[in-house]
């Protein structure tokens, strides 16, 4: 069952350096909040998984929380590059980042054989690309077809952190609007933390909603405004004038510290 | 008539081979801008599909990231990204995919990857995302980037999607189209000449004997175009 906890808690207790840690979100209900309780708890040597690293895990690099990223896009979305990223891979900035790095495809099916309890996903894909020797894919024979196809191995994150609109006083969690890998990562994860904007009295059931039962989630932390500048659909909207606005104050070394310093390490924790 | 830019001769020009009815997989920026505009001149009936889930999205501006909630709220329907990725793109349900790249080499193979060496890269890029997939994945690749030496070249840093799928490769000079696999050029924008996409190739570019003008953005094109970034 899923204990209700503050966010410092549950970072505190779930999350350990050296961990494999997924912070999911596809562009929506992005965990911002988890994220800079990690970096605020000064967690290290952290492999990072995620799809689309964009700027919390820019963030997490730039304060050098990882030793690892395991990904398939990197950027700001709509803008450009992320600056800190670039520095980590390019000048090992402020520490040398190593990347398994896949294609959409390849993670998602990845996620889904982990929530599956499966030893890899499969699928038709980097066939042809210079993809295969910077990641971890191999060719298998389909026993019915005897077609080739990718074998990607399953992501089995110790913690997958994701924030959602509403979880009840039980631990029992629903998000809804685009919802990405959410659902997958928290299966597929040994521990798992939830962020969501509100406790409510009663979970009403939403059609077509994402709902995680109480028992499959270990903590719930309620962070009213954890996706920011991300958005929480019903809530607020994403703030887009953040993201164009990350792209210099990233760009330095010393304007990404003082920001970080400034909105991250001297904030209260939510 | 009115001027315009390279930007909007290029999405016009992208914009105008979408048919009613196609199924497209849309990134943002300028094949964003193409698909959205296809939709509010002649064809209607576009569906447009972004990678975060959402199918048959209408927004009414345009979205800065592929997952604004605006398209969520405007599709038919919202699916999670390994039902995306499997069912509907690797389950050859969509008819046309854009890419945009780095680089692109004459066989329309494209990188987004590196500039340099991929362990110790001059510039690291944000990667292929959905690309290697949408490469495969649909009947016809159209690709839409700005014509260079450093975007066209002899040999790609990187190769992050084959080209196979490629039809079309749109970009501020011109249209080519793989003839015999290599691409090859057969048109020219109106403000621009042979000799100077000819420049801008870092390999020995074909020209088609036939080598046509695109026709100018029209009116109703551009004031669409710019009813719908102004939104």
């Amino acid at each position: 069952m899923a204990e209700l906890v503050t966010l410092t808690e549950a970072v505190a207790e779930l999350v350990h350096d050296g961990d494999v840690v997924a912070l999911e979100g596809f562009t929506h209900l992005i965990p911002h909040a988890a994220g800079h309780e990690l970096i605020r708890q000064g967690r290290r040597e952290l492999t990072l998984v995620r799809m689309t690293p964009d700027l919390v895990y820019d963030q997490l690099i730039g304060m050098g929380c990882a030793r690892k990223l395991v990904f398939s896009w990197g950027g700001n979305p709509g803008v450009g590059s992320l600056h800190r990223l670039r520095d980590a891979v390019e000048h090992g900035w402020p520490v040398p980042l190593e990347l398994e790095e896949h294609s959409h495809g390849g993670m998602a099916a990845a996620y889904a054989a982990g929530a599956a309890n499966l030893p890899f996903g499969v699928l038709r894909g980097y066939v042809g690309t210079d993809l295969p020797p910077h990641t971890r894919v191999r060719r298998v024979t389909c026993p019915f077809t005897g077609e080739e196809l990718a074998a990607v191995p399953a992501h089995r994150p110790d913690v997958g952190i994701v924030h959602a609109q509403q979880a009840d006083r039980d631990g029992n969690v629903q998000l809804w609007g685009i919802s990405g890998v959410q659902k997958e990562v928290v299966l597929a994860s040994t521990r798992s933390l939830v962020t969501v904007e509100e406790i409510v009295d009663d979970l009403e059931a939403r059609p077509g909603a994402v709902v995680l039962p109480s028992w499959v989630v270990d903590a719930v932390a309620c962070v009213p405004g954890g996706a920011r500048p991300s958005y929480a659909h019903g809530y607020y909207e994403r703030d887009n004038d953040f993201y164009v606005a990350w792209d210099a104050i990233s760009r330095d070394r010393d304007t990404f510290t003082a920001w970080m310093r400034e909105h991250v390490l001297e904030a209260v924790p939510a | 008539m009115t001027s315009y830019t390279a930007d909007e001769m290029m999405a016009v020009a992208a914009s105008r081979r979408l048919r009613d009815g196609m199924v497209c997989f849309v990134g943002i920026g300028l094949p964003s801008l193409a698909a959205n505009l296809a939709r509010r001149t002649h064809a209607p009936g576009c569906v447009l599909v972004y990678e975060s889930g959402t199918i048959g999205a209408k927004p009414h501006r345009l979205p800065l990231s592929i997952g604004d909630g605006e398209l969520a709220e405007t599709a038919d329907a919202v699916v999670s990204v390994p039902e995306m990725f499997a069912y509907w793109l690797q389950g050859g349900r969509i008819d046309i995919g854009f890419l945009g790249a780095a680089q692109i080499d004459r066989y329309g193979n494209l990188n987004s990857t590196v500039i340099g060496e991929y362990s110790h890269p001059a510039v690291r890029l944000p990667g292929g995302g959905g690309a290697p997939e949408i490469a495969t994945g649909v009947s016809d690749v159209f690709v839409l980037l700005r014509h260079s030496p450093r975007a066209f070249v002899e040999q790609l840093d990187f190769k992050t999607s084959v080209g196979g799928r490629v039809r079309v490769v749109v970009t501020d000079l011109g249209v080519l189209e793989p003839r015999d696999g290599e691409l090859t050029l057969v048109a020219v924008h109106p403000e621009s000449s042979i000799d100077e996409a000819r420049e801008a190739t870092g390999w020995e570019l074909r020209v088609a004997d036939d080598v046509g003008v695109t026709e100018a953005p029209s009116d109703d094109e551009l004031a669409a175009l710019r009813r719908l970034e102004a939104a």
